[in-house]
């Protein structure tokens, strides 16, 4: 997708990429075959910037064809910077940030009213938690008790410009979420056994909207991309800079 | 209004953002379940409504004109528009309504920024009548409405039926084309009384639904009149009169045209007032029709 296009957010997507592993392999139900199946789990890239892990994913699974993703921003293709909700299996289109919190309480509260299980999974960034929406978004959660909105956090503690503690600190962050009525609990966002773990059993809390922070590292997985505020966003991604990404990806292995 | 749809019709939800004490608490009593009673939150309520229109609701939202419009603008274009959302968005007081409150609370560029919007129905309604008529067709409209309502117990000037989408005619003339939309219509029959006893000819089109733009009637209506002039309670900017110079000014009409706007000037609006006082502060009265359309006439 990246050697294609040349462009890409590959620190944003390498941090979720386990998340989205465990979400894929052992958490969601859905149907490659018909993605918009009524009983199907919702999942909402709320931050659109990780699609290209999101992608990867989707293709593997067999919402479209596994060719498609050497598409990625190409002129005529539906795989775009920022997933669009006319892709197999992607519920709404996010990229905007502070967006698919609400929209996915909508979701929920609709699913509750018509007493239907399926359930729905919003997965956000830290970055983006600085939305005042996000926040606008909370307060209503626990209000409509929600137990069937699960919100997980990629807290990789970097934003685009730099550390969010330096940005704006969002600690107390997990002490934020429970005071807003969630249940909170936290893991290692990159050990999929402990992602899966706090997962296998859901809702966290009768009643209670569940958000899980997933510690994450930023750009996880190649020496020179984690942590490494040059890396949330690139458009010079050809030559030396792939072969180096190319490696980095073997010594991973 | 909406009490009546949703008893019909199980999808549609109604979203109050804050409203005051006892707002349709009818619906509120026998329908709790679709009736969301949320707090002074627009961007989490648009969003959130587009949630629920993706599950197949049909959603209404009511709050106060000018805080449904900018507030959650950018909600309102990806989460409704973008996915063309089955929402309604009702905005109390459009335009001066909310005068005695001030600038704060007047809602004079809502038609230009809903307008500038994708997928997006615009609706101003002249009177309870009209909007009656219309309602019923919003529930299977496709994407979302944004629907001005004026101050209420407007005096009833509209007649004949009513589709979303369409304009209509309320006078035929010869000399000028009074065009409007929301209450302005009134403005314009009184004005008509008024230029018919100075022997001036005048037509009436009345503009409901100002997008989608039925460009084709409009057209052949400006054809045969040389002189237009657009009537509206909003800004100079991008309302009413703006989409009819856009109109006329592509037309390449044969003969000359001769257009002007009365609309609100490009400016925050000084004082309070009554809305009425400060259309007749914004020359936008009955009055300065007659005026305008002397002076184009001559």
């Amino acid at each position: 997708m990246l050697a294609q296009a040349g462009r890409g957010h590959l620190a944003s997507a390498f941090s979720i990429t386990e998340i989205l592993l465990v979400l894929y392999n052992h958490i969601l139900k859905y149907r490659p075959n018909n993605p918009e199946w009524p009983n199907r789990d919702r999942f909402i890239l709320s931050k659109g910037q990780g699609c290209l892990s999101y992608y990867a994913i989707l293709a593997e699974k067999g919402f479209f064809p596994k060719e498609k993703l050497t598409s990625f921003c190409q002129a005529e293709t539906f795989l775009g910077g920022h997933p669009e909700h006319a892709i197999p299996g992607v519920e709404i289109s996010t990229g905007s940030l502070g967006h698919g919190l609400a929209v996915g309480i909508g979701m929920a509260l609709a699913a509750k009213r018509d007493k239907k299980h399926h359930r729905v999974f919003v997965l956000i960034g830290d970055g983006e938690s600085n939305e005042g929406s996000v926040w606008e978004a909370a307060l209503y959660a626990a209000k409509h008790r929600l137990d069937n909105l699960i919100v997980l956090v990629d807290y990789n503690k970097m934003q685009s410009w730099g550390a969010t503690k330096e940005i704006v600190d969002l600690e107390p962050f997990a002490d934020k979420w429970l005071s807003f009525g969630f249940a909170v609990r936290e893991t290692d966002g990159h050990d999929k056994r402990q992602i899966y773990s706090q997962l296998k059993r859901l809702p966290f809390k009768k009643n209670k909207p569940g958000l899980l922070i997933c510690h994450t590292v930023k750009g996880k997985g190649i020496k020179m991309t984690e942590n490494n505020p040059e890396w949330h966003h690139r458009r010079d991604l050809k030559g030396e800079i792939m072969q180096n990404l190319y490696q980095g990806l073997e010594d991973y292995r | 209004m909406v009490y009546r749809l949703a008893k019909k019709d199980k999808r549609i939800y109604f979203i109050g953002s804050d409203l005051g004490y006892g707002t349709l608490s009818r619906f509120e009593k026998e329908m709790p379940e679709r009736f969301l009673k949320e707090g002074v939150s627009e961007a989490y309520i648009i969003a959130m409504a587009a949630g629920l229109a993706l599950e197949g609701k049909i959603v209404y939202i009511n709050t106060i004109a000018t805080f449904l419009t900018r507030r959650c603008f950018e909600q309102i274009v990806i989460d409704l528009a973008l996915h063309k959302a089955k929402v309604r968005l009702i905005g109390s007081g459009g335009g001066l309504v909310y005068a005695p409150l001030g600038p704060t609370h007047l809602a004079i560029e809502d038609i230009a920024i809903m307008r500038a919007i994708p997928n997006m129905t615009v609706i101003a309604c002249a009177d309870a009548k009209e909007m009656e008529k219309m309602m019923p067709q919003t529930v299977d409209w496709p994407g979302p409405i944004y629907i001005r309502l004026a101050k209420g117990n407007d005096q009833i000037v509209s007649r004949g039926s009513f589709r979303i989408g369409k304009v209509y005619q309320y006078a035929q003339g010869k000399d000028v084309l009074l065009v409007t939309t929301g209450i302005t219509l009134q403005l314009a029959m009184e004005a008509r009384k008024k230029l018919e006893r100075k022997k001036i000819s005048v037509g009436i089109l009345h503009v409901p639904t100002l997008k989608p733009l039925d460009k084709k009637t409009i057209l052949k209506i400006f054809k045969s009149y040389r002189a237009i002039i657009s009537i509206e309670e909003h800004s100079l900017t991008g309302g009413l009169g703006s989409s009819m110079a856009e109109i006329i000014s592509e037309a390449d009409f044969a003969d000359r045209k001769f257009f002007r706007r009365l609309a609100l000037p490009d400016e925050f609006p000084a004082g309070y007032g009554s809305q009425k006082e400060q259309l007749v502060k914004n020359n936008i009265t009955a009055g300065d029709i007659v005026q305008t359309a002397v002076k184009l006439v001559k």
